[in-house]
C-alpha cells in the first residue's frame, strides 16, 4: 500500500458530507431517499477503514513516520503551515480505532435515524464529523491539527443540536461548542506561543527542538495545550459539556464518547509526548486533573437516572484514567484504554440507544428494568460492554486499565494510583447498578412489556462492537506475563510516544494487578447483591445512608451553578449595563460637543434636503466628470 | 497600446452615475439592470486587469514598480508666495491596493443585487451609488495626494445622502452624523496636506525655472523631496510646540484614518449609520468604506511617517486590544440584530490594527487579508440582515425564534457566515486572524528591545474569539434561529419565505469566496506578498533612520 493514499483517508469522508450536503440540498426528492443516503456515508466511512487496513498491514513499521504532502496551505513572513499528513504508528492506530468504530455507528445510524426529517444532514455531518476527526489525528501540522480540532467541536455542535427545534438541544449544542472555545483559545495560545519558541509548527520541527525551549515557556505552553485538552476530552475544568452532549441522538453520543471528539484531548498529549515528558511538574498536574476527574465523575454516575448520563459520567471518569496515565507518562497505555474503551462505550451507547427506541424515548432508568427477557441480544452484548468497562479480566478495559494503574504505582504516585482504584470501584458499582435497574428485575413500566430488539442494521454493530469489547485487550497482555513480549500495543506504539520508563518490581506488579481484579470481582458482586435485591430501593438506602453526600453528587457538586454565578452572569449581565453607560456617555460624550452641533447643523439641512435630491447629484457628478474630461482632453 | 485599465475602471461607474439619470423614471426594472450591467462590466474589466497583473513586482515606495501606471498633469495653481501648485491625474496600483480595488468591484456588484428592493427614487438612488462606488475606486487608485483627497472628500455626500434619504426613522441623525465624523477626519487629513505641500515637495521632472510643487505620494516618501530643514524634512524634523513635527503628522494621520476604521471611542457613529442605512449601503459601508480607514493608515500613514509605526506601535496594538474586546462586549449586548453586527465589525477590525502594529510579515499580511476577509463576511453579514428586514422590516433579536423551521436554507447561510465570522479554521477569518495573532506574539522576538506589541495585549486580544462565539451562538443563532417557531406576530410567518434565487446568487460568490481562501489563502497571500514584505522593509529600514532617537534605540529586523 502507497503512503500518497493517505489523503484519501480524510477525503473520502470529506466526500461524502459533500455529496450527502450538496444533494440534499439542491435536490429534495433525494432527502427522502434514506437507503441510498445511508449507504453512502457508511460506505465512504468503510473504505476509508480498508484503506487505513491497508496501509496498516502495507506499510512495515520501521519505515513509519511518514509525511505526505498534499499542498501549502498558509505561508507567510516564517510561518508556514502546509497540509501535510503524519503517517506513524501513533496516527494510524487512532485512525482504525476512528474509522472502525465509526463505520459501525454509521451503519447502526441507518436504522436509528430512520424516518427523520434531517436524515441527509445528519449523515453528512456524521460524515464530516469523521472528517474532521481524521484530519485531527492526521495532521502534520499543529495550525492543520487545530483545524480538525475545530472542526470536531462544529460538527458536535451540528449534530447535538440536530433537533435544534427544542430549546434544550440548541442549548446543549451551543454549551459544547462554547466550552470547547474556551479550551480551544488556551490551545491557540500556546500554539502562539509554540511558535514564537520554535520557528514552526510543524510536528517533527517541534518534536525536535522541544528539548531547546527555556523551561517556563515550555511549561507554560504545555499547560495552555493541556487546558486545550480538557475542553475536547471533558476533563476538570472544562468537563461541563459533555453530560449535556447527549441530548443529540443516541449514535451521536456514541460517536463523541467512542471514537471522536473526547479522545482528541488524549491524543494530543500522546502526540506531544516528547514535549511533555520534558516538564515533569504539568505531567504531575495533568495526572492529578485526571485521578480527581476519574474518581469525581465516578460519583456522579453512581447517582444519575438517565440511561445516558450514566454513560457520559463514565466516559467522563474513563477518560480521566487516561489523563492520569498519559500524566504518570505511560502514553501508550493511554492511547491502549482509549482503544478498548472506544468499543465498550460505543457498545454501551448503542445497546441504550436500543433501549430507548424500544421504549419510544424513554431514558429514565427507574421506568426501565427486566428488559433482559425482550431483548436478549442488546442485552448479551450489553452486559459483555459493562463488563468490559468495569475491568473484570479477560475482557478488554482490564488490561488498558491495568497498564496505566501500575505504571501510576510504578512511577511513584501511589495516592493518585489509589485514586484511580477507588475510581475503578465506582465504575463497578454504577455499571452493575445500570446493567440490573436496565435489564433485571421486574418491569417498572408498561412499555417494557412492548419492547422488541432493534432492526438487524442496528443489531449488527452491537455483535462487532461486542466482539471488541472481549477482544480488544488482547493485544497488550501485562509485562507479568511474558515480560513484555506479549505486549504487542506497547510495543507498537512506543514508536511514536516517549513513555516513561517505570521499574515495576514484578511482584508489586502482581499485587496491583491483584488488587485491580479484587476490586473488579468484587464491585460488581457488590452491585448485584445491592441492586440486584432491592432494586430502586437501593439508590434510597444510599441517599438516606450517605445523606448530604449524595445530594452532593446528585448536584454534580454545584459546579455548574458556580461556572453561572462566578463567570457567566458577571460576564454577560453584569457587562450590559456599564457598557451601555460608556457607550453614551464616554465614547458619546467625547465627542458631545460634535453631536449636538450635529442636530443643530441637521435641523438646517433638512430643509434644503428633500425633493433637490436629484439636483445635487447632478452638481457633484458634473463636477466630477469635469475633472475627468480635463484629463481625458488633456491625455488626448 | 497598453489598455488604461484603471481610467476604465474609474470611468465606468461614474459615467453610468450620470447615464441612469437619463433613464425614464418608471422603468424600475431597465434602471436596476443598467446599474447591474455597469457593475458587471466593472467586475469583467477588474478581471482583464487582474490577467495582467504581476504579483512579483511589490510598488509601495518604488513609481516603477507601480502597476497599470498613468499619469498627466490636470492644472497647475500659481499660489504666490508659496509657489506653484500642481495637481497630476497620477493613478497606479501595488499589492496593498489592488486586493481592496477588488473587493469593492465584487461587494459594489453584490450591493446593485441587493439594492433590488430600493423603489424610492431608483435613479437617484443608482446614480449616487454608482458615484460612491467610482469614488472609493478613486482612492484606492490614486497616487497623488490631492487627487486622493477629492476622490476621498467625494465619497462622503453619496454616501451622505444614500443614508439621509433612503435610511430608516432617525436617517438624518445618522447621516449628519456620519458626516460630521467624517468630515473630521477628512480635516485631519487636509491639514497634513498642506503641511507636506508647505514644507516639500519639489517636482523632481521640472527644470529649475519652472519648479512646482507637487503632492506626488511616491516622491514624498523620498527624503530628498523635502526642502531641507523644512517642518517635516525627515533628516532634521522641525517641532511643534516641542515635539516632533513628523510624529505630529502621523498622529493627526492616524486619528483621520482611526475614525473610519473605526478604532474605539471613535466609532460611535458606526452602529448608528447602519443601523439606519438601508442593507446595500450597510454593505458597502461594512464591506468597503472601513477598509479605506485601514488603507490610509497604511498607505499615508506607515508610508509617509514610517517612524510613527515604530514609536507609537504599542498604542496602536493597545487600542487594536480595546477595539476586539470592548466590540465584542458591546455586541454581546446588542438587542438589534444588525446594531450587534455592526459592534462585531468594529471588533473585528481590530484585529486589522494589531497584525499592522507588530510590523512582522505575518501581521502585516494578515492585516491586509483581515480588512478583506473582514470586507467578505461583514458583506455577508449585513446583507442577512436585509433578508429578515426586507421581510417584515424588524430586526429585533427578541422578536424571532425558531426561524430555522421556516426559513432552512437561510438558517443554514446565516449559520455559516457567523461561523465564518467567529474565526471557524477552515473559512477566510480565520487564516487572517491566525496571522495576526502568530506575527503580533512573535513581535517581541522580531524586533528584540523594541516592544512594538506586548504579549498580553494579544493574550486579551484573543479573548475575542470566544466572546464572538458567544455573542454569534448564543445570542443569534439560540434565540433567533433555534427552538419552536415563535414571531413577535402571526403574519409575519407567511411573510417569512426562504431565500429567493436573487438572494441566493448574492450570497453564493461570497460563500465561495470564503471557504476558498480559507482552505488555500495562498491564492490571496502570494498576491499581496513581494508588497507586503517590501512595505515592511520600507517602514523599518526608514522608519530606523529617521526615527527621532537614533539607530541607537537598538531595533533588530
Amino acid at each position: 500500500m502507497m503512503p500518497q493514499w493517505t489523503p484519501y483517508l480524510v477525503g473520502l469522508p470529506l466526500l461524502g458530507f459533500l455529496l450527502s450536503g450538496l444533494l440534499g440540498l439542491l435536490w429534495p426528492r433525494y432527502r427522502r431517499w434514506e437507503i441510498g443516503i445511508g449507504v453512502l456515508a457508511v460506505s465512504v466511512v468503510a473504505l476509508a477503514f480498508l484503506l487505513a487496513l491497508g496501509l496498516f498491514v502495507g506499510l512495515p513499521q520501521e519505515e513509519l513516520p511518514l509525511r505526505v504532502v498534499l499542498y501549502q496551505w498558509i505561508a507567510s513572513g516564517d510561518f508556514a503551515a502546509p497540509i501535510a499528513f503524519r503517517l506513524d504508528t501513533l496516527s494510524l492506530w487512532m485512525t482504525l480505532i476512528v474509522t472502525g468504530v465509526g463505520a459501525l455507528i454509521h451503519l447502526y445510524s441507518i436504522g436509528y435515524m430512520r424516518g427523520d426529517a434531517g436524515y441527509w444532514r445528519y449523515f453528512a455531518y456524521l460524515n464530516l464529523f469523521i472528517a474532521a476527526m481524521l484530519l485531527l489525528v492526521l495532521a502534520d501540522n499543529l495550525l492543520l491539527l487545530f483545524l480538525g480540532w475545530e472542526g470536531v467541536g462544529l460538527c458536535s455542535y451540528l449534530l447535538i443540536g440536530h433537533w435544534y427545534a427544542d430549546r434544550e438541544k440548541a442549548f446543549a449544542a451551543r454549551k459544547a461548542f462554547v466550552v470547547n472555545r474556551i479550551g480551544d483559545f488556551a490551545f491557540l495560545i500556546g500554539l502562539l506561543w509554540l511558535f514564537r519558541e520554535v520557528g514552526s509548527l510543524d510536528l517533527g520541527v517541534v518534536l525536535d527542538r522541544a528539548g531547546a525551549i527555556e523551561s517556563t515557556a515550555l511549561g507554560a505552553i504545555g499547560m495552555l495545550l493541556f487546558l486545550g485538552a480538557t475542553g475536547k476530552s471533558a476533563q476538570i475544568p472544562l468537563y461541563v459539556w459533555l453530560p449535556d452532549a447527549m441530548a443529540g441522538p443516541t449514535p451521536v453520543s456514541a460517536l463523541i464518547h467512542a471514537a471522536t471528539m473526547v479522545t482528541a484531548g488524549v491524543y494530543l498529549l500522546a502526540r506531544l509526548s516528547p514535549l511533555y515528558v520534558l516538564s515533569p511538574g504539568v505531567l504531575g498536574l495533568i495526572a492529578l486533573i485526571g485521578a480527581l476527574t476519574a474518581l469525581l465523575a465516578a460519583t456522579m454516575a453512581l447517582v444519575q437516572t438517565d440511561i445516558k448520563k450514566v454513560l457520559a459520567y463514565s466516559t467522563i471518569s474513563q477518560l480521566g484514567l487516561m489523563f492520569l496515565g498519559a500524566g504518570v507518562g505511560a502514553f501508550s497505555a493511554a492511547i491502549f484504554h482509549v482503544f478498548t474503551h472506544a468499543f465498550s462505550k460505543a457498545l454501551l451507547f448503542l445497546g441504550a440507544g436500543s433501549v430507548i427506541h424500544a421504549l419510544e424515548g424513554e431514558q429514565d432508568i427507574r421506568r426501565m428494568g427486566g428488559l433482559s427477557r425482550h431483548m436478549p441480544l442488546t442485552y448479551c452484548t450489553f452486559l459483555l460492554g459493562a463488563l468490559a468497562l468495569a475491568g473484570l479480566p479477560p475482557l478488554a478495559g482490564f488490561f488498558s486499565k491495568d497498564m496505566m494503574l501500575t505504571a501510576a504505582l510504578g512511577s511513584g504516585h501511589e495516592v493518585l494510583w489509589f485514586l484511580g482504584l477507588v475510581s475503578s470501584l465506582l465504575t463497578t458499582l454504577y455499571m452493575g447498578r445500570l446493567l440490573v435497574l436496565v435489564f433485571h428485575g421486574a418491569p417498572r413500566a408498561p412499555a417494557v412489556s412492548r419492547a422488541h430488539e432493534a432492526p438487524a442494521v442496528m443489531r449488527l454493530p452491537l455483535v462487532g462492537l461486542a466482539v471488541g469489547a472481549v477482544a480488544a485487550g488482547w493485544i497488550g497482555w501485562p509485562d507479568l506475563l511474558g515480560h513484555g513480549a506479549w505486549n504487542w500495543i506497547g510495543r507498537w506504539l512506543s514508536d511514536s510516544t516517549a513513555d516513561l520508563e517505570h521499574g515495576l518490581s514484578l511482584g508489586l506488579e502482581a499485587l496491583s494487578i491483584a488488587l485491580s481484579v479484587t476490586v473488579a470481582v468484587g464491585g460488581l458482586w457488590m452491585a448485584f447483591r445491592l441492586w440486584g435485591r432491592a432494586g430502586l430501593e437501593a439508590d434510597h438506602m444510599l441517599q438516606r445512608r450517605l445523606g448530604g453526600l449524595y445530594a452532593l453528587w446528585q448536584s454534580g457538586y454545584r459546579v455548574e451553578a458556580i461556572y453561572e454565578r462566578l463567570f457567566v452572569r458577571p460576564l454577560l449581565q453584569g457587562s450590559a449595563a456599564p457598557l451601555r453607560w460608556s457607550e453614551r456617555y464616554i465614547a458619546g460624550g467625547l465627542i458631545g460637543l460634535a453631536s449636538r452641533s450635529a442636530f443643530f447643523i441637521g435641523s438646517g439641512i433638512r430643509r434644503l434636503q428633500t425633493g433637490l435630491l436629484s439636483l445635487y447629484a447632478l452638481v457633484m457628478l458634473i463636477g466630477a466628470l469635469g475633472l475627468l474630461a480635463w484629463f481625458l482632453w488633456r491625455s488626448l | 497600446m497598453a489598455i488604461p485599465w484603471l481610467s476604465l475602471l474609474l470611468a465606468l461607474p461614474l459615467v453610468g452615475s450620470l447615464l441612469v439619470l437619463w433613464l425614464p423614471e418608471g422603468r424600475l426594472r431597465l434602471i436596476r439592470c443598467f446599474a447591474l450591467g455597469v457593475m458587471l462590466l466593472e467586475l469583467l474589466l477588474a478581471a482583464g486587469m487582474m490577467g495582467q497583473y504581476d504579483p512579483g513586482r511589490a510598488g509601495v515606495n518604488e513609481p516603477e514598480a507601480f502597476q497599470f501606471v498613468e499619469r498627466t498633469r490636470l492644472f497647475t495653481l500659481p499660489l504666490g508666495a508659496f509657489g506653484r501648485f500642481a495637481v497630476d491625474y497620477y493613478v497606479g496600483i501595488d499589492g496593498l491596493s489592488l486586493t481592496l480595488l477588488l473587493l469593492t468591484v465584487l461587494i459594489g456588484l453584490i450591493g446593485v443585487l441587493s439594492s433590488w428592493t430600493i423603489e424610492r427614487a431608483p435613479r437617484a438612488y443608482f446614480s449616487l451609488y454608482l458615484l460612491l462606488i467610482g469614488a472609493i475606486v478613486g482612492v484606492f487608485v490614486a497616487l497623488d495626494l490631492f487627487l486622493f483627497y477629492v476622490f476621498w472628500e467625494l465619497m462622503l455626500l453619496p454616501m451622505y445622502f444614500l443614508i439621509g434619504f433612503w435610511g430608516g426613522e432617525r436617517r438624518e441623525y445618522a447621516a449628519v452624523k456620519f458626516f460630521l465624523y467624517t468630515l473630521a477626519g477628512s480635516i485631519f487629513l487636509l491639514l497634513v496636506l498642506i503641511g507636506l505641500y508647505l514644507g516639500t515637495a519639489l517636482d523632481p521632472g521640472a527644470p529649475p525655472p519652472d519648479r512646482v510643487r507637487v503632492l506626488d505620494l511616491l516622491w514624498l516618501m523620498r527624503p530628498e523631496a523635502y526642502v531641507p530643514g523644512s517642518l517635516l524634512d525627515p533628516s532634521s524634523p522641525g517641532l511643534i510646540g516641542g515635539h516632533n513635527a513628523r510624529l505630529i503628522a502621523f498622529a493627526v494621520l492616524f486619528l483621520g484614518f482611526a475614525i473610519k476604521l473605526p478604532v474605539v471611542p471613535l466609532h460611535t457613529w458606526l452602529p448608528d449609520a447602519h443601523v439606519e442605512a438601508p442593507t446595500p449601503i450597510s454593505v458597502i459601508l461594512a464591506g468597503v468604506l472601513l477598509k479605506l480607514g485601514g488603507y490610509g493608515i497604511v498607505r499615508l500613514g506607515y508610508g509617509l511617517f514610517p517612524e510613527g509605526g515604530l514609536v507609537f506601535g504599542t498604542w496602536i496594538a493597545l487600542l487594536g486590544m480595546i477595539g476586539v474586546v470592548y466590540g465584542a462586549f458591546v455586541a454581546a449586548a446588542q438587542e438589534d440584530l444588525k446594531k450587534l453586527i455592526a459592534y462585531s465589525s468594529v471588533s473585528h477590525m481590530g484585529y486589522v490594527l494589531l497584525g499592522l502594529a507588530s510590523l512582522t510579515q505575518e501581521g502585516v499580511a494578515g492585516a491586509l487579508f483581515q480588512m478583506f476577509n473582514h470586507g467578505l463576511i461583514a458583506a455577508m453579514l449585513f446583507l442577512l440582515v436585509g433578508v429578515l428586514y426586507d421581510r417584515v422590516h424588524d430586526r429585533l433579536i427578541p422578536h424571532f425564534q425558531g426561524l430555522s423551521a421556516i426559513m432552512p436554507l437561510y438558517g443554514g447561510v446565516a449559520l455559516f457566515a457567523f461561523l465564518a465570522s467567529l474565526g471557524l479554521p477552515g473559512l477566510a477569518g480565520f487564516v487572517s486572524e491566525a496571522l495576526i495573532f502568530l506575527g503580533a506574539f512573535s513581535a517581541e522576538a522580531v524586533h528584540p528591545g523594541h516592544v512594538l506589541v506586548p504579549r498580553w495585549m494579544v493574550l486579551v486580544s484573543t479573548a475575542g474569539l470566544v466572546l464572538a462565539a458567544v455573542y454569534y451562538l448564543w445570542a443569534v443563532v439560540e434565540r433567533m434561529f433555534h427552538g419552536p417557531l415563535r414571531l413577535q406576530r402571526q403574519e409575519w410567518q407567511a411573510a417569512l419565505v426562504d431565500l429567493s434565487w436573487r438572494e441566493r446568487i448574492m450570497f453564493l460568490p461570497l460563500m465561495v469566496l470564503i471557504l476558498g481562501l480559507g482552505l488555500y489563502p495562498q491564492a490571496y497571500l502570494e498576491l499581496v506578498r513581494s508588497s507586503t514584505n517590501h512595505f515592511l522593509e520600507w517602514v523599518l529600514t526608514s522608519g530606523k533612520a529617521w526615527w527621532p532617537g537614533g539607530i541607537a534605540s537598538g531595533l533588530g529586523n
